[in-house]
This record gives C-alpha cells, sequence and structure tokens, in this order.
C-alpha cells in the first residue's frame, strides 16, 4: 500500500481528540495513512493554511466551514465537511456573583428556567456582556438561540465579542465579560480558578448540537478521495476508542501533551468523561451527552444540522438569506462522502442524508443503507423542531421574537 | 497611510516599522498587548494592519473589523482572489494583512511585499543567531572535552583533539556529540 501523508491543522481543544488519536493510536498508520499535526492558536490562521496549502485538512467549527463557503468577510472557498468532530462539549460559565441570580451554584440546572432567571436580570437594567470564541462558531449561534428563546433579543439586549479560548478565564476575571461561551477545557480552566460558574452546557440546549468538523477544500477532495476515505476511517475507529472508559485516562493523557492541548490531564478527563465541576468547590456532576461522540453517527454530517447553522446565521445578521445561500451553505456537509469512505467498515449509515432536527425525545430506529442504527433525543431546550424544508416559516417565527 | 502592526515580538515588530519608515511610512504604531486592544486599535483607526499568523488574537481581530463602529468602513483581507501567490507567501513568511476596503490593492502590495522580505529576513537572523548560539555551545563542549583528555591522559591539545576527531569519524557522529558523551560519561563514572 503506497504511504499518504495528509496535514491536518487543530486548535488545542478536547474535541480535536479524533484526529490527534488517529494519529496517536495508529488508526491512520493503519490505513496506510500518515497525519501529521499542525497546531494554530487562532482559528483565522487554521483556515488560511487549509485554504492556501499549508494544510490538507483542519478541526474547524462548522459555520466558519459554511462561512468560508458563503464568502463571509473574505473570498468565497468551496469547503467540505464529510466527517463531525464531535457534538457539543461546550459551556457557559459566567462570573459567580452573576451566576448566583440566575442558577445554584454548583449545581447542574434546568436551561429554560435558568435563562428566565437571565431574561429578567437583563429586563431590570443589568447589561450583560459575552465572550464567544469565534464569530462564526457554534458557541455564538448556541447561546443566541438560547438568549432568544427566553425572550432576550442576542442582538440589542446584550453584547457579544469574540475572546480566544486561552483567554476567557482572564476575560472573566478582569470583569472584561460576564459569561463565556466556550470548550473545554477553558470553561474548567475558569471554573478551577473561581473566575467564573457554569450555568449551562451547550448539551442542555440542544440535545445533540452540531460543533467541530473536518474540513477540506471541495476541489482538493474531488480531485483525489483516497486519502480522505482513509482519514474518515482512521477517525471513526479513534471515536470507537474515545468512548471506551477504559482508555479515558491514557486518552487524556495523551491530549495533555505539550504538542497537542498542553494542558491539565485531569480536566481533560473531566471533560470526556462528561464529569463537569459546575462550581469551584462543588462535587463533579456527571452530565449526559456534554460531548457526545461516535454513538448514533454521531459523526454522520447531516444535511439538516448546517441548514440549522445557517439558519442562525442569517438571524444573527451575518448572512442574507437567498435560495443560492441556503444551497452553498448546505453543500458544505458531505453525507455521501461519510458513506463512501465507511461503506467497507460495515458500519451504520444513514439512509437519509437530511432529518428533523430536535424532532426526537424518545430513541428511534431509522431507516439505514446498512447496519441497525437507533437515535436517542435530539430535543433543543424549548421544545422547538427545525425542518430543513420549511426554512422561511422557521426564520419568521424565530424573528417574530 | 496609517499602519497597525499587532505582534507579540518586540523585535520583530521593530525590524517591520523600521523598513516602513525607511519606505517613508512613518505613521506606523506597534501593538504588543491583548490588554485593551479592541480600544487602541479603534482609536488609532489605522489603514491597514500587519498581524503575525501566530499571533491568538487574530479571530478577535476579524470580529473587531466586522462589527467596528470607529473604523467606520468594513475592512476585508487585502488579497484580492486573483492573487494567491501574495496571500501564500505571506503565509510562508507568517503574516497576515487586513485593509480599509476600497483602498487601492496596488497601494498595498508593496506594503505587505515589505513585510514579507522583513518577517523571512528577521526568521533568517533568528536562525543565524541559533546556529551561532549552539555552534557557540558547541566550542564550550568540545573545549571541556579536550581539557578532561589531556588532565586524564597526559597529551597535549592537538592529541586530544585527534582523539576526538577518529572518534566522531569511528562511530559516524559529530566530534561535538562525541564531546558531549564524554563529558556525560565523566558525570556519572568521574572519580572511579
Amino acid at each position: 500500500m503506497t504511504e499518504s501523508v495528509l496535514r491536518v491543522g487543530f486548535l488545542p481543544l478536547v474535541d480535536a481528540a479524533l484526529p490527534i488519536l488517529a494519529h496517536e493510536l495508529g488508526f491512520a498508520a493503519a490505513e496506510g495513512l500518515e497525519l501529521q499535526l499542525v497546531r494554530d492558536m487562532s482559528w483565522a490562521t487554521v483556515n488560511d493554511r487549509l485554504l492556501y496549502g499549508h494544510s490538507d485538512a483542519a478541526h474547524l467549527p462548522a459555520p466558519l466551514a459554511l462561512a468560508t463557503a458563503l464568502g463571509l468577510g473574505r473570498p468565497a472557498m468551496p469547503l467540505a465537511a464529510p466527517f463531525v468532530l464531535g457534538l457539543n462539549g461546550n459551556a457557559i460559565t459566567m462570573r459567580p456573583e452573576i451566576a448566583a441570580q440566575m442558577t445554584t451554584i454548583g449545581a447542574i440546572g434546568d436551561a429554560a428556567a435558568t435563562g428566565e432567571r437571565m431574561a429578567a436580570l437583563i429586563r431590570s437594567g443589568v447589561r450583560l456582556r459575552f465572550g464567544v470564541v469565534h464569530r462564526y462558531s457554534s458557541h455564538n449561534y448556541m447561546l443566541r438561540y438560547w438568549l432568544r428563546n427566553c425572550g432576550i433579543d442576542p442582538n440589542a439586549d446584550v453584547e457579544i465579542v469574540t475572546v480566544a479560548p486561552p483567554f476567557a478565564a482572564d476575560a472573566l476575571s478582569s470583569g472584561e465579560v460576564d459569561g463565556i461561551c466556550v470548550g473545554e477545557p477553558w470553561n474548567s480552566v475558569a471554573v478551577a480558578r473561581g473566575a467564573g460558574v457554569i450555568v449551562a452546557v451547550t448539551a442542555q440546549i440542544w440535545r445533540r448540537g452540531v460543533e467541530k468538523v473536518l474540513a477540506v477544500k471541495a476541489d482538493r477532495l474531488a480531485a483525489g478521495p483516497e486519502p480522505y476515505h482513509k482519514l474518515v476511517r482512521a477517525l471513526w475507529r479513534a471515536g470507537q476508542a474515545f468512548i471506551d472508559p477504559a482508555r479515558c485516562d491514557e486518552i487524556a493523557a495523551i491530549l495533555a501533551r505539550p504538542a497537542y492541548l498542553d494542558g491539565s490531564a485531569e480536566l481533560i478527563a473531566g471533560a470526556i468523561a462528561d464529569q463537569i465541576l459546575f462550581a469551584k468547590g462543588a462535587a463533579r456532576v456527571h452530565v449526559p451527552d456534554f460531548m457526545f461522540q461516535h454513538r448514533e453517527a454521531a459523526n454522520f454530517p447531516w444535511v439538516s444540522q448546517a441548514a440549522w447553522l445557517y439558519a442562525q446565521m442569517v438571524l444573527a445578521g451575518h448572512v442574507q438569506h437567498t435560495p443560492r445561500h441556503y444551497a452553498q451553505a448546505k453543500a458544505v456537509f458531505r453525507p455521501d462522502v461519510y458513506r463512501a469512505a465507511l461503506r467497507s467498515l460495515g458500519v451504520p449509515l444513514p439512509g437519509a442524508s437530511a432529518k428533523l432536527e430536535g424532532g426526537i425525545s424518545d430513541p428511534i430506529g431509522v431507516g439505514t443503507t446498512q447496519g441497525r442504527l437507533i437515535l436517542g433525543a435530539d430535543s433543543f431546550f424549548d421544545g422547538q423542531s427545525f425542518d430543513p424544508d420549511t426554512l422561511d416559516a422557521y426564520l419568521t417565527h424565530e424573528q417574530g421574537h | 497611510m496609517r499602519i497597525a502592526i499587532i505582534d507579540e515580538s518586540v523585535a520583530r515588530a521593530a525590524v517591520i516599522e523600521e523598513g516602513l519608515r525607511e519606505a517613508g511610512l512613518g505613521d506606523v504604531a506597534i501593538f504588543l498587548e491583548r490588554a485593551g486592544l479592541v480600544a487602541r486599535i479603534e482609536s488609532f483607526a489605522p489603514d491597514v494592519i500587519l498581524i503575525d499568523i501566530t499571533n491568538p488574537h487574530r479571530d478577535e481581530l476579524e470580529e473587531i473589523l466586522s462589527v467596528s463602529r470607529a473604523v467606520a468602513r468594513p475592512v476585508a483581507m487585502f488579497v484580492d482572489q486573483s492573487d494567491t501567490q501574495s496571500m501564500e507567501a505571506a503565509l510562508d513568511a507568517g503574516v497576515s494583512a487586513y485593509v480599509v476596503d476600497g483602498f487601492s490593492p496596488k497601494r498595498i502590495k508593496p506594503i505587505l511585499e515589505l513585510a514579507i522580505r522583513r518577517f523571512n529576513a528577521f526568521s533568517r537572523l533568528k536562525n543565524e543567531l541559533d546556529e551561532a548560539k549552539s555552534a557557540l555551545a558547541a566550542r564550550g563542549t568540545i573545549g571541556k572535552a579536550k581539557a578532561l583528555l589531556m588532565s586524564k591522559r597526559g597529551i597535549d591539545e592537538p592529541a586530544a583533539y585527534a582523539l576526538l576527531r577518529k572518534g566522531a569519524m569511528d562511530s559516524g557522529r559529530k566530534i561535538a556529540e562525541v564531546a558531549e558523551a564524554l563529558l556525560t560519561a565523566e558525570k556519572i563514572w568521574g572519580g572511579l
């Protein structure tokens, strides 16, 4: 077998785990693929390296891949996302004195009730400022969705700015922001320092919220799909290892290395095991599906997930809705490539490419082209669902708040 | 034309600023620290921003540029679609540029090219400095190893050096590596 080489860009976050593990645990090598991991400190640079050929694939926030394909803030470049690198794994952490007015410190609250108390706080005249990790991030859109459906206008009632993850805890403790929506281990870092208290995790806002994707240039993928198929298979096996409780400490130790996250293995292990410390001094709480991997074809790029993100981008005023933009955004998610790459492994492959998001409240079997697949609850906190085929009605409804 | 340089390396920022000044572009400010970066950039209101690509604040900067009320006009990445070569060269050099929309690419291109040259020159300087440092360190190691051989074996300096060189040739290693191994062995076996 000829050895292929792929360079994969990433940011030091827990959800960069699958590419790192595909390399470190030998799954890429078993496919005859050599992975070279390229660590950066900003999404802008991860994206630049992908677009200008310094890397062949990238760990990227799903909305940033859509924004790049849509040409927001830069020339448009068609990207393809054949594999989702994980669902959720983020949290909203607020300054302790504000959190105390919204939730029981240290406990996992109810997202709707917590949001209502925040809305009351804002109506009483408190001006809140939030930091998110990127303008085009799931963090930004999940936060906005939560605020909007608690009766808070994210475009007018609060301020939302960008804060790079490593500085999120600093921004909280200096009072530069009142809350952050960030991935792990950065909430835990803020909590451990006493700078913040977790008031909600994104899995409470949307039980199956899409987070990072593996992004590649669409033309590169079309010109030579084989190395990317190998990569998708290696990532799938890495996901299998990731959810094995017996390997949690080993995996946390790998991710914690200086070349990768350069952080605390203990905090990273907490995120992997869904064991979350909501406040300094409190006991760890098990949060079901805090970061969701591998099970239920979690890494399958549902086109309806891209559609949901696009809807949120329109609502945030980041893109103007046109049928052409909508088509461009949805075309980024590539379930066809996922299926082509994984067919040989005999794993369950969803038959449909899109679904009603938030439509499942009890586990249900779904149609497949291969294997058996049962999907668990994927609800939004407010009980709404999202049908990608009726986008206009959804936008009208959401804009009516 | 107002140019902002955002760089956590004081030395590199100075090298770029000097280049810009030599080219007759004097309206330059350097931003080194994160604290208050947004407000300071907004009040400086630059036409062009140069930032090193390893800077962790690029995403924050792009956010400011897309929403800023003070920098009234939208700011876009400088190089247009047709000019991917300049972009690649910039990325290779480790610099990224943003420019206020509406500025003529002809006016900006020389600035980016200058920044690329200066970034490359800085990396070269740094590599040479690193090499010089390791050469000095190697010379120190060889000197100590020679002194050790001279005292233990009662031989003169050329003979000690010849021994080290032979050791290097026989084992296919560098003289500095053999010297290092000898010193390590002496540390462990010393006094026996």
